[in-house]
């Protein structure tokens, strides 16, 4: 019965696939290209996926939910870092490699594992945004346009540096969110993504048409590196200082998305995503809660704008397409809403891996479509899902709640 | 005694329909008073004034929070009328599905606490402090509510009438003077719907609180409450002690003739 | 005066595409609440398809009308095609979940599909032969407008009616409007909501596949990346005149379509896309239900 179903499936998807796999069309130079194989690849493939598709299909759980339905527990600590002793051992491998890996690695490389530390703060700062706040922002690399231009044309025209230029990169990146978050506030899901959308695409058309302001597509070059106490840097040494710089700020950045999450605010945030009239309902001033969730987001990726002008000492408006901002929800949801761990390992997985599987570049994109319908269909949890926090309460105690 | 609430010829429009017509109600200390009416009658167009969902097109509502001035609350965003002292439930329950039940809870103590981004960031003694005060405020209203084995549970798994309670725990949390419960008892059978009653009035008697409930149990209404006011096609029709209100043939006729008990 | 009038003529033929794709995105969101993100790459799937569909027939000969009825009916088909199978993989699955999910999956489908194609073809701009043929009769109103003009804008009118009449004169019709409103309600009546739902995508792709063939041929080229753009200014265009209402999609499509003509005519051309953003921001802000969207009233 199933093989039937698959088999019939795979008729359907050659029918569907001929024209545009099948044929390769080239009116430029006037070529037409048969390509037959392809329906075979084709026929197979749906076969097989199709029957891997209604198997997991059944086995999902009846509702999708992108958070885990079981609370685990989990002792509360306040170092983000510390933990019971088998969590401890988790975190020592990955971060000797971390704090070691510019000293056996190329300058290229190098390069390569700070992209990826900048994509994880990235997506720690969209998920307070998505993850968290539940509202859908398609438009966020905008922010991360903000905080780039604000130190190229800061840089360009006034000769600031760069650890100047961070705190107002943080700054512009802030009020950029909370100018967003002003008409959006009132705003549904659906609306409110396509809002934020125009709002990303909006910034990378002035930032390209308005040639006076911004140097228009040809873009800002020449940006100064961050200077070491006033020492002039190597290009390889400036590649290992601005690594550790990015580390730091990484772990800066999952300490304070940590810290808010388990506060009171943080709750105001979770609460608003899952129902947010009820949060009105219990005292919760929504619009604030919003624009600041808007505004910390915000502030994180104009903070990165700022390191990723410093890194690449050359910014144009190309690099902040809406390929980039759906690059990082796909590492928010991927990873898993809400989850630290996930997100990060989301972030390290979407940036190393093309990397590494060159084969594979000109496929990327395809795959992030591929598997952002996949996770949300058989995983919307994420990688490594959130985990609601659980409390411990002893009942020699019973007015006190022990932390 | 002592007025909590007053509704002074509250009118409320949707298009044509006159889903209010001149209400006046007053609510006072420590009573319960429920709002009975056929579907449609305007009882949760009326809570929905109240807690500022709605912006009535004529009339006054009034609150006294207590040690405080009588004032006018007609448009106030809901979260400051929560802040104030009012808080609800709602007909379809709406807890936060994803998050625990002690969660849940703590939400309603936002408004009762200052923590910001900044406290939330440093974590002083003081911050700790709150929390502490916060998750313990709320483990107690759960052990009242009979909810504690349920603690860190989801709110999404817990059995349709410990949601129905949930949601009452999670609004006492807002510390309120005055409690709108909105068909609390829908849904219940008779075991759990005479838990509820005595739970109302444990509220009453232990917290203080006045409590202001839509229902359509009958049976619940006349046991619990102090005053009915009955409510058809928008208007008051009429109000009274469950006696006097069982045996008046407007009453009768409009929505209990139907009803029967 | 004559200025005018060609930006007005050339904003109508904009907003007449527009109209055509809105309607896809409004009829579905009416139906399952959902923007349908990938319904732009639907449009340039119809024009690839089309494209190809041309190309063959000519080499084997066949020439003019032919190749526009052939081509245009095949792309209609599979763009109807891959509507049904993007609905079936990535939106039902997710009816129960909550919001971020199907909405999510909609923009994978749309990266996916987007480069799909472009790995498959290229990622050039391919030259679209115009199929619109020279009626004669035509040739009078060319001081008025062009002839593909004319064409894109009497198509439009003629789908309109047509589309007109389905909804509210067949039983399908019937069935979308009463799913529309209450699914439940429609299933316990008996009325498939699976099938209508399969039903509402098939006949937005095929709309949105007209748009697509008429504005190939009548701009003259093509690339993978011009669903995007189209898409979201379609999507524009049915919330300015109200999700959900077959009228304020046209209404919305044309506001849209003169906004932009006047605007790059009269203020500067470069920032023509920002126009659209910007009116979609305004309109949200000031009345999101739309022009002739009913407001919804929250039920608690």
């Amino acid at each position: 019965m199933k093989l039937k179903r698959s088999f019939f499936i795979s008729l359907w998807f050659i029918f569907l696939t001929f024209p545009i796999l099948s044929i390769r069309v080239n009116t430029i130079e006037r070529v037409v290209q048969w390509r037959w194989w392809n329906m075979f690849y084709v026929a197979l493939g749906s076969f097989v996926l199709s029957l891997a598709w209604f198997y997991f299909l059944e086995k999902r759980e009846p509702r999708p939910m992108p958070i885990v339905a079981e609370p685990v527990k989990e002792r509360f600590s306040r170092h983000p870092l510390t933990g019971s002793g088998k969590i401890r051992l988790l975190w020592v491998l990955p971060a000797l490699f971390f704090l070691s890996s510019p000293f056996f690695l190329s300058t290229y490389y190098t390069n390569v594992m700070t992209t990826a530390l900048i994509y994880i703060v990235l997506g720690l700062g969209l998920n307070v945004i998505v993850g968290l706040t539940g509202l859908l922002n398609l438009g966020y690399v905008a922010f991360y346009a903000v905080g780039a231009y604000c130190y190229a044309l800061l840089n360009h025209h006034f000769g600031v540096g760069f650890w100047v230029a961070l705190p107002l990169g943080a700054l512009a990146g802030g009020l950029a969110g909370i100018l967003l978050a002003l008409p959006v506030i009132r705003l549904r899901g659906d609306y409110l993504a396509i809002v934020t959308l125009g709002f990303g695409e909006i910034t990378r058309l002035i930032l390209e048409n308005w040639n006076a302001f911004s140097f228009g597509p040809s873009g800002i070059s020449h940006i100064a590196s961050p200077g070491f106490f006033g020492i002039a840097l190597t290009v390889p040494q400036v590649t290992i200082y601005i690594y550790f710089l990015m580390l730091a700020f990484c772990l800066l950045t999952v300490f304070v998305v940590r810290r808010l999450q388990h506060s009171r605010i943080g709750r105001a945030w979770v609460a608003i995503r899952e129902d947010e009239t009820a949060s009105q309902a219990m005292g919760i001033d929504t619009a604030r809660a919003k624009r600041t969730a808007f505004a910390i987001g915000a502030a994180l990726a104009g903070i990165m704008g700022v390191i990723f002008a410093a890194k690449t000492t050359f910014i144009n408006p190309a690099s902040f397409n809406f390929i980039e901002s759906a690059m990082i929800l796909s590492i928010v949801v991927l990873g898993g809403i809400g989850s630290i761990p996930g997100i990060i390992l989301a972030a390290l997985m979407i940036i190393l891996l093309p990397e590494y599987l060159r084969v594979f570049s000109d496929y990327r994109m395809l795959i992030f479509g591929t598997a952002m319908v996949v996770m949300m269909i058989f995983r919307p949890q994420g990688i490594i899902p959130y985990v609601r926090r659980t409390y411990e309460f002893h009942l020699s105690d019973r007015d006190k709640a022990r932390l | 005694m002592e007025e909590v609430m007053e509704v002074r010829q509250l009118e409320m429009n949707f298009g044509g329909l006159k889903a209010l017509d001149r209400v006046d109600l007053r609510v006072f200390r420590e009573e319960i008073v429920a709002v009975i009416g056929p579907n449609g009658a305007g009882k949760t167009t009326l809570f929905n004034c109240l807690t500022g969902a709605y912006e009535p097109a004529a009339g006054d509502i009034f609150i006294s929070p207590p040690a405080e001035k009588k004032r006018r609350i007609n448009g106030l965003p809901t979260h400051k009328v929560t802040k104030l002292g009012l808080a609800r439930t709602f007909q379809n329950i709406r807890l936060f599905p994803r998050m625990t039940v002690l969660e849940n809870v703590m939400i309603g103590q936002h408004s009762r606490s200052r923590a910001g981004v900044l406290a939330a960031l440093c974590r002083d003694k003081k911050t700790i402090a709150e929390e502490r005060a916060i998750v313990s405020r709320s483990y107690g209203i759960l052990e009242k509510m009979g909810l504690v084995e349920a603690v860190n549970e989801l709110a999404d798994n817990l059995p349709y009438g410990a949601q129905r309670r949930l949601e009452i725990a999670r609004a006492l949390a807002t510390e309120p003077f005055l409690l709108l419960l909105d068909e609390p008892a829908a849904g219940m059978n008779p075991q759990e719907t005479k838990e509820l009653e005595s739970l109302i009035r444990r509220i009453r008697a232990d917290e203080g609180i006045a409590i202001l409930l839509i229902e359509h149990d009958m049976k619940l209404v006349m046991s619990l409450c102090d005053r009915i006011c009955v409510m058809d096609y928008g208007e008051k029709i009429a109000e009274g002690a469950p006696a006097a209100v069982r045996i008046n043939p407007v009453v009768i006729q409009a929505y209990l003739g139907e009803d029967g008990t | 005066m004559e200025y005018f009038w060609q930006l007005f003529i050339g904003g109508l033929t904009r907003g007449s595409i527009y109209a055509l794709i809105a309607l896809g995105y409004t009829m579905v969101y009416g139906i399952i609440e959902l923007i349908n993100f990938a319904h732009g790459e639907i449009y340039m799937i119809a024009a690839f398809t089309g494209l190809i569909a041309a190309t063959v027939l000519t080499m084997f000969g066949l020439s003019g009308p032919a190749v526009l009825a052939l081509a245009s009916l095949i792309a209609i088909t599979y763009a109807c095609a891959y509507g049904f199978t993007v609905e079936k993989i990535a939106y039902k699955p997710l009816r129960q979940a909550p919001r971020l999910s199907p909405l999510i999956s909609a923009v994978g489908m749309s990266i996916f599909l987007q480069n799909y194609v472009m790995l498959a073809q290229t990622s050039d701009f391919l030259p679209f032969p115009d199929l619109i043929p020279a009626v004669p009769g035509l040739d009078s109103l060319a001081a008025f407008m062009a002839p593909t003009e004319v064409v894109i804008v009497a198509t439009t009118a003629v789908v309109m009616v047509l589309l007109t009449i389905l909804v509210k004169f067949t039983k399908m019709g019937r069935a979308m409007r009463a799913t529309a409103q209450d699914r439940h309600m429609a299933m316990l009546v008996g009325v498939s909501v699976n099938r209508v739902i399969s039903q509402t995508f098939i006949i937005g792709s095929a709309l949105a596949a007209v748009g697509g063939i008429l504005v190939a041929s009548h701009v003259g080229r093509i690339n993978f990346f011009i669903g995007f753009i189209a898409g979201i200014k379609a999507f524009t265009a049915a919330v300015l005149g109200g999700i959900g209402s077959i009228p304020g999609a046209v209404l919305g499509g044309l506001i849209l379509g003169w906004t932009e003509s006047f605007a790059t005519g009269y203020v500067s051309s470069d920032y023509e896309d920002v126009f659209a953003f910007a009116l979609l921001i305004l309109i949200l802000i000031v009345k999101p239900s739309g022009i002739l969207g009913r407001e919804k009233i929250q039920k608690f």
